[in-house]
């Protein structure tokens, strides 16, 4: 083994969380940083010439090698496990800026209440009420506290939107529903189409309060407090599972690496794949990595951050043996619990419309979205719903291969043949589902992560394992959604005069599944595993996102979250990691130990 | 190395009228005439009209617009085929290889290559010569298949592809559609709300960046 010359500080994984961190220790201190990135090196100039369906939508040439590693799955413990051999249900990045640089760009921050949710739930429904098995947690930190990291976070970003609620006034057009926020967003909300115009107007009828997506793809022109300057949007419609190619996407690589880049502390070593976390006496002592040519190389380090997000982090504590695993029978031990994933809707059937309505250009975050039924909002009406989560509408007519073949139930008798195909050709950019449900998905005691006995990696290292079902409250929830769909569905074809049809719906991450699959897209946001809290025995991590057991190894990201909200993750991830930032530069450098 | 073999495409269909179904309007496409003869990575000479005739019966050339045949489908899929997707090098291929539930997705050994080169002669060695009522029937026997599923989907991607990727030739499944290609802006247009399908010639990714550019199929190893 290579044995390498100490740095201050190592840290795994080159996406958001990990180049946030190396920012904030190389502007603040005089720390050396090495961040390890095991993908390859990325560049806005590369992402023009990938605006190519067939390579990254379809062949995922932006994720993660499955053929390398992947993760195993069950349903519930007394199964055993089959790794999921193709990607569907999520799609890990790789490469510098990780998954930062093919997401949307929605940039939401949570609800209030989420911070506190089991203290929530509790006082709304009593101890007694709540489903057998429910591990939901605080997160030992509250909104207020964040609210300074959510807004630096918005800041780098340039996130653009219209803020519902500002310092407690409630503002018409933004999300009354948000928690409160000190500013304005940095950025006006993105321009619209007439079908996003129509779903707006459609729920406003019916007295519900849309608001524009927060995004993170820029409305504008804008510069962030680090200088860094990005263009406006062009609406090419190339975000989700696509580098942006004129940087008005905030990525990684455009916001934050331009900045490191330049510092003489920072140093980035890309096809380092980190396999284990060297440790002795509960003091990490550095990591273990494979080179770009297979060698196994010693990088020592005093600090040890892992920002290699939820699957990873958790992974890498395990194959290091580090922390208490968790055992859902005794439901001892911490590490791999609260695995959650995103909960999705039923169908609301389809607005059809006499002619095509659907344009080919748009951004990633662009869209209305309302939380009327997200958190405790206007859930008593459905029995059985204890959170709910966010409703959109509206879209675009995506890519040709992906959008092909969209034909209302009954159109024709088979799947190919003329009668097929001159029906998707009618129906070509005619068709809009009304309701795309992002739910929260509650933390249950049977849903975690450990390793896999029999799978195995490229190296011969355990695979990591799911075990996790959806259960009697997710199927309430995408019924909930399903139900207001349809009404925001039929309402738009009223007002637009058009057709609505009952089922239909399709598409990515689209509905609901009666079991949880991997085969299609539901969503990136997978959390847990290492996940944060007040107390060590119900967390891995403090709230500082530092190891309980090693005060010198710090696990960033959405590991650390409890349970999944309904919005997406990104931008609390980094809030989270600036805060954690915060409390190593300012407090754990001065006095290295358990940060109090 | 293999003998090299070719499949012949037809040219002169894309000098027909089209009509889009939508606005009724007779388009005239760019005329050719004669055969194109295409060097085949993966499929026999045999394999490939077998591959070409099925494909047209899922994407059929009639009155509403050119087909699978008009877009070198099967040219797409025999690149798909040949490269790393065809090999399953972007795949978790160890084992044990255990079956499982559909929720798991496909959980087979077999690769894309292997799946076709098993599948094709079932359709029979006769299937490109026979009249598309006894295609469409034989493929009707397999339409609840794994290989059909694929073939189905490998045909509209050959369809609705980047002709750097081998199909829509001439983007002609663009045009069929609608699309204008990846245009680099909307910026003008997003709010304007026309709802208008694009009728204008489509351009490629390669025309709308300047340069070529390689598809993953054509990466080395």
């Amino acid at each position: 083994m290579k044995k390498l010359k100490p740095v201050d500080v190592v840290i795994v994984g080159g996406g958001w969380t990990g180049l946030a961190m190396a920012k904030e220790i190389t502007e603040r201190t005089s720390l050396n940083v090495v961040v390890l990135e095991r993908g390859p090196a990325r560049k806005t100039s590369d992402y023009m010439d990938m605006m190519d369906e067939v390579d990254n939508a379809l062949r995922h040439r932006m994720m993660q090698n499955i053929a390398e590693e992947t993760v195993t799955h069950r349903f519930s413990r007394n199964e055993t496990a089959v790794p999921v051999r193709q990607y569907g249900h999520f799609l890990p990045g790789t490469g510098t800026g990780g998954a930062g640089e093919h997401w949307t760009g929605i940039a939401y921050r949570f609800l209030e209440d989420e911070f506190v949710l089991a203290t929530a739930m509790r006082e709304k429904y009593g101890a007694s009420k709540l489903p057998e098995g429910l591990s939901v947690q605080d997160w030992g930190v509250t909104y207020a506290e964040l609210e300074p990291y959510y807004w630096k976070a918005e800041q780098m970003m340039g996130v653009g939107g219209k803020a519902g609620n500002l310092r407690g006034r409630l503002i018409d057009g933004g999300n009354i529903f948000e928690a409160p926020r000190q500013q304005e967003f940095p950025n006006p909300p993105h321009k619209t189409t007439y079908t996003i115009e129509l779903f707006g107007k459609a729920a406003r009828e019916l007295g519900y309060h849309p608001y524009p997506t927060p995004a993170a793809t820029l409305s504008q022109t804008y510069t962030n407090p680090d200088g860094i300057t990005r263009p406006g949007c062009a609406y090419c419609g190339y975000c989700m599972l696509y580098g942006c190619m004129i940087e008005a996407k905030a990525q990684p690589t455009n916001t934050l690496l331009p900045i490191v880049q330049k510092r003489k502390t920072f140093t980035l070593r890309n096809h380092a794949w980190v396999r284990r976390v060297i440790h002795r006496d509960g003091k990490a002592e550095g990591v273990m990595y494979m080179d770009e040519h297979g060698e196994e190389v010693l990088q020592p380090a005093h600090i040890v951050v892992l920002a290699s997000w939820t699957m990873n982090n958790t992974r890498l504590l395990y194959l290091s043996k580090i922390g208490d695993p968790y055992d859902p029978e005794t439901g001892k031990g911490t590490l791999g619990k609260n695995l959650t994933h995103q909960a999705r809707g039923d169908s609301g059937g389809l607005v059809l419309f006499e002619k095509r309505v659907l344009g080919h250009g748009g951004a990633g975050g662009m869209g209305f979205r309302l939380s009327d039924f997200d958190g405790f909002n206007g859930i008593d009406q459905f029995p059985g719903v204890l959170r709910g989560g966010s409703i959109g509408g509206g879209g675009v007519a995506g890519h040709p291969i992906s959008s092909f073949g969209n034909i209302p139930p009954g159109a024709a008798r088979r799947n190919w043949g003329s009668e097929w195909k001159k029906a998707a050709l009618e129906w070509q950019g005619r068709i809009v589902a009304a309701g795309g449900f992002s739910g929260e998905h509650l933390a249950y005691r049977q849903n975690y992560m450990d390793l896999d006995p029999t799978y195995t990696d490229k190296w011969g290292d355990p695979l990591l394992r799911h075990t996790i079902d959806w259960t009697e409250h997710e199927h309430k929830q995408a019924a909930m959604a399903g139900a207001i769909a349809a009404k925001l569905a039929r309402q738009m074809a009223a007002l637009a005069g058009a057709k609505y049809v009952q089922g239909g719906g399709r598409g990515r991450g689209g509905s609901r599944t009666q079991r949880y699959q991997v085969v299609s897209y539901n969503s990136t946001h997978v959390q847990g595993g290492a996940i944060m809290g007040s107390s060590p025995e119900t967390s891995v991590v403090n709230t500082y996102l530092q190891h309980w057991k090693m005060p010198n190894l710090f696990v960033v990201g959405g590991s650390a979250f409890p349970q999944n909200a309904s919005g997406n993750p990104t931008l609390t991830a980094l809030a989270i990691t600036y805060r954690s930032a915060d409390a190593l530069i300012e407090r754990y450098l001065k006095h290295p130990g358990v940060i109090a | 190395m293999r003998r090299r073999e070719f499949i012949s495409i037809p040219a002169k269909g894309l000098g027909g009228l089209l009509i889009y179904s939508l606005t009724g309007k007779p388009v005239r496409l760019q005329a050719q005439d004669g055969t194109v003869k295409v060097p085949l990575r993966f499929f026999t000479a045999e394999e490939a009209k077998i591959v070409q005739a099925a494909c047209a019966r899922i994407f059929p050339s009639d009155e509403s617009g050119p087909g699978a045949t008009e877009a070198n489908v099967v040219v797409y899929i025999d690149r798909q085929l040949a490269g790393p997707y065809g090999r399953d090098k972007y795949r978790y291929t160890k084992g044990p290889w255990v079956e499982s539930v559909p929720e798991h997705g496909y959980q087979g050994k077999e690769n894309p290559q292997q799946i076709y080169r098993a599948n094709i002669p079932k359709l029979g060695a006769d299937f490109a010569g026979l009249p598309p009522e006894q295609q469409d029937e034989r493929l009707e026997k397999i339409q609840n298949s794994l290989f059909f599923r694929m073939l189905r989907q490998h045909t509209i991607e050959g369809m609705f592809c980047d002709p750097m990727h081998g199909g829509n030739k001439d983007l002609i499944g663009w045009q069929l559609i609608g699309y204008p290609g990846p245009l680099m802006s909307y910026r003008d247009e997003i709010g304007k709300n026309d709802t208008e399908p694009f009728r204008g010639k489509p351009k490629s990714l390669a025309q709308i960046v300047g340069h070529p550019v390689k598809p993953w199929e054509d990466e080395a190893g």
